[in-house]
């Protein structure tokens, strides 16, 4: 069984599963209780469980530092950051506590928390509310980071995550929370973290993309001359290098994709991967396209910044044409 | 074991202007007619604006706003307090407060469709661009305080942010900072009520907002921010006290009658009644009786007012769509760094070639700034 669901549905989804399947998980963030999450993304949680859905004060450290303390009593924290620009404030946390306290314990505690933030840009926000640096958290040893770019995979991501019992940063695309239905399988769905997805197979090209790029990715690969596989890498960390690799073997060329600055983004890990475990299949340099090494600006200017269809596009052919 | 307390601490509240605009004349600011008149008349083009502002947006000319009807007399009345040698560190609901200061209405408009050139700070401007995280501002204003006593400048520092802000570790280090630093700082809390959908009473259990002054040993007072006058009046006496390096917390109670931002629907959180009571206290009103009792104001008054707001309002909308119009989005590159560094260069000649363009996103081609 399966029903048509937007992404946004489809994660409201998971929680209320999870909710009901696990007595220790608790969902907890700015507005999520009364009004639902700024998203509605938990709209409906707190009437159904009124013991394990808060409303929480304007306090990001405190949201996540809070979370360290349940876990640590054998709760399941499901915290949300409205935006993950805000996710900053809670940084310290994330990287000093909750990405070590298995380390730091010899695993004699351990923080299975699961960290719920919009995320990306293209939707006229303000600032703060569309960046991507996903990168600097992938950078931190101990923390898992995910990105779905479809309804059925959130669902299934977003179960794996709470069941995981390492932290996870649930980066969910705005962009793409209510832009299409997919049909998402019903009750117990899970697709496991650390696995990229082919998400069209192909010979002469590979291109890796992820969260709300990964439409403009399709897009682009509809649009050029040639028989492009591209990827969802889904999971960022850990990333799902074999996938990658085996393709750019197959294709020897490869494009990636992300809104994210382009200097010290994930892209960079991905060539460098490539680099390390398939260099003598490469015809052509690991080819990126990303975001500007520039503040991601107001929305007048956002349309500028974000990679779009063209853009892939061109990289494609660079890829092709070297 | 013996125990006995060491320390009592109280709060005032202070409300110069009551809700039937009867004045108490022993807290009555010393200001003269045209002052008082000009004190409305900023009201009356915030509260103007504000109204514009939301229209504006569901047209879609603008982005996501945050409108603060109902506080034009918290943000009119402090601002106006503030000398020209003085700054101003804004949250995002602060349009009124800009108003207050001088700002042209077009750079509001500007910063609202979502151009950089609104954030701007003109010459000689003593105002910082609006700060979107929550919260995250207050040390900036505790910065300025203290750097202006160490310069041994003549201005004083007035910081803005909401009740939820409160909540956020960065103000709790803000105002603890500023006593430590004699900062000549003064926080101005707006407890709108809400911050988003939370009511104030979840946001803290504390009793009053401005007590969490106390634990940084600081000054913290209430006023009713509904009140012009007496928002004006503390406001003075705590800038004249922070040039003395003793800052203070105010929380001034007032209501956002409006939505949170324009992308919010407050009546999953909030009751008509309630919304309504308010109503009866709105800060326009309330001076608006005061100042015709006085003979400061009369309907021909008014209505030379409004003329002139409305008319200013259209000006400034006109002048901003016209700077929308010439947008130059190339511009993103020019201001990541003082100098146009190599790579960025780079990326902005790529940019302006197109997506076509022989050396891709700026990188690729070239190398890395070398
Ligand atoms: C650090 C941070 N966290 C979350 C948000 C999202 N957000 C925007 S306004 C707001 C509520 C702020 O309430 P308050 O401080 O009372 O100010 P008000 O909006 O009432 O003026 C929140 C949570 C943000 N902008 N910044």
């Amino acid at each position: 069984m399966a029903s048509n669901r937007t992404l946004v549905e489809a994660v409201r989804e998971a929680l209320s599963e999870e909710l009901a399947r696990d007595d220790s998980v608790v969902v907890y963030g700015q507005d999520v209780a009364v009004d639902g999450g700024v998203f509605r993304a938990t709209q409906g949680l707190a009437e159904t469980y009124p013991e394990r859905v808060y409303d929480a004060p304007v306090a990001e450290s405190g949201i996540v530092g809070l979370g360290v303390g349940l876990a640590a009593v054998g709760l399941r924290p499901v915290p949300e950051i409205q935006f993950s620009g805000f996710a900053f404030q809670a940084f310290h946390q994330i990287q000093q506590h909750v990405a070590r306290l298995h380390s730091r314990t010899r695993g004699t505690l351990s923080c299975p928390m699961t960290l719920r933030t919009p995320y990306g840009g293209g939707i006229r926000a303000l600032e703060h509310h569309s960046e991507s640096y996903e990168a600097g958290y992938a950078h931190i040893p101990g923390l898992k980071v995910v990105i779905p770019s479809g309804p059925a995979d959130a669902k299934g991501l977003l179960a794996s995550a709470i069941r995981d019992p390492d932290p996870v940063l649930f980066l969910e695309p705005m962009r793409i929370y209510r832009a299409f239905r997919e049909e998402v399988p019903e009750g117990d769905h899970l697709v496991p973290i650390g696995e990229a997805r082919v998400v069209d197979p192909g010979e002469d090209v590979t291109v890796v993309a992820w969260g709300a790029m990964l439409r403009e990715a399709r897009r682009a690969a509809g649009a050029v001359d040639a028989s492009v596989e591209l990827i969802d890498a889904r999971s960022i960390s850990p990333l799902d290098t074999e996938t990658i690799t085996d393709s750019v073997r197959k294709t020897g060329r490869c494009v990636v994709v992300h809104e994210a600055p382009r200097s010290g983004g994930m892209g960079a890990e991905v060539a460098a991967r490539i680099g390390e475990e398939a260099f003598f299949y490469l015809e052509a340099p690991v080819e990126r396209v990303a975001g500007y090494d520039v503040p991601y600006p107001l929305f007048a200017r956002e349309e500028a910044y974000l990679p779009d269809r063209e853009r892939i596009l061109a990289g494609i052919e660079r890829a092709i044409e070297t | 074991m013996p125990r006995e307390t060491v320390a009592e601490f109280t709060v005032d509240h202070v409300q110069v202007l009551d809700r039937e605009g009867t004045v108490d004349t022993d807290l009555e600011p010393d200001l003269g007619e045209e002052r008082l008149e000009e004190l409305y008349r900023l009201m009356k083009l915030a509260r103007r604006f504000e109204e514009r502002a939301i229209a504006l947006q569901r047209r879609g000319e603008i982005g996501t706003y945050a409108p603060a009807i109902g506080q034009e007399a918290a943000q009119i009345g402090s601002a106006s307090a503030l000398a020209a040698e003085d700054w101003m560190t804004t949250s995002f609901r602060e349009s009124a407060a800009y108003l207050a200061r001088g700002t042209p209405i077009d750079r509001l408009l500007c910063y609202a469709m979502g151009m950089e050139e609104g954030a701007e700070v003109p010459e000689g401007s003593r105002s910082m661009p609006p700060s979107i995280a929550v919260g995250s501002q207050a040390l900036h204003g505790v910065g300025i305080g203290w750097g202006q006593a160490m310069l041994g400048e003549e201005g004083a520092s007035l910081v803005y942010f909401g009740d939820g802000a409160t909540s956020e570790g960065d103000v709790y280090e803000a105002l603890n900072l500023a006593g430590v630093y004699d900062a000549r700082t003064v926080f101005f809390c707006q407890n709108n009520q809400y911050a988003i959908s939370v009511p104030r009473e979840e946001q803290s259990r504390a009793e009053t907002l401005a007590q969490k002054a106390i634990a940084a040993g600081i000054e913290g007072i209430q006023v009713d921010g509904n009140d012009v006058l007496g928002v004006y009046a503390v406001t003075r006496a705590a800038l004249a006290r922070a040039r003395e390096g003793r800052p203070t917390l105010v929380e001034a109670i007032t209501y956002r009658r409006s939505m949170h931002t324009t992308a919010d629907d407050p009546s999953v959180y909030r009751e008509p009644e309630e919304e309504r009571d308010w109503e009866a206290y709105d800060p326009i009103d309330r001076f608006e009786t005061y100042l015709r009792e006085r003979g400061v104001l009369d309907d021909e008054l008014i209505a030379a007012i409004e003329e002139r707001v409305e008319a200013d309002l259209e000006e400034g909308i006109e002048r901003a769509m016209d700077e929308r119009d010439s947008v130059d989005p190339a511009e993103m590159f020019d201001y990541a760094y003082a100098d146009l560094p190599p790579w960025v260069e780079r990326q902005r000649e790529a940019f302006e070639e197109g997506p076509g363009g022989a050396s891709g996103d700026g990188t690729s081609a070239g190398g890395h700034g070398e």
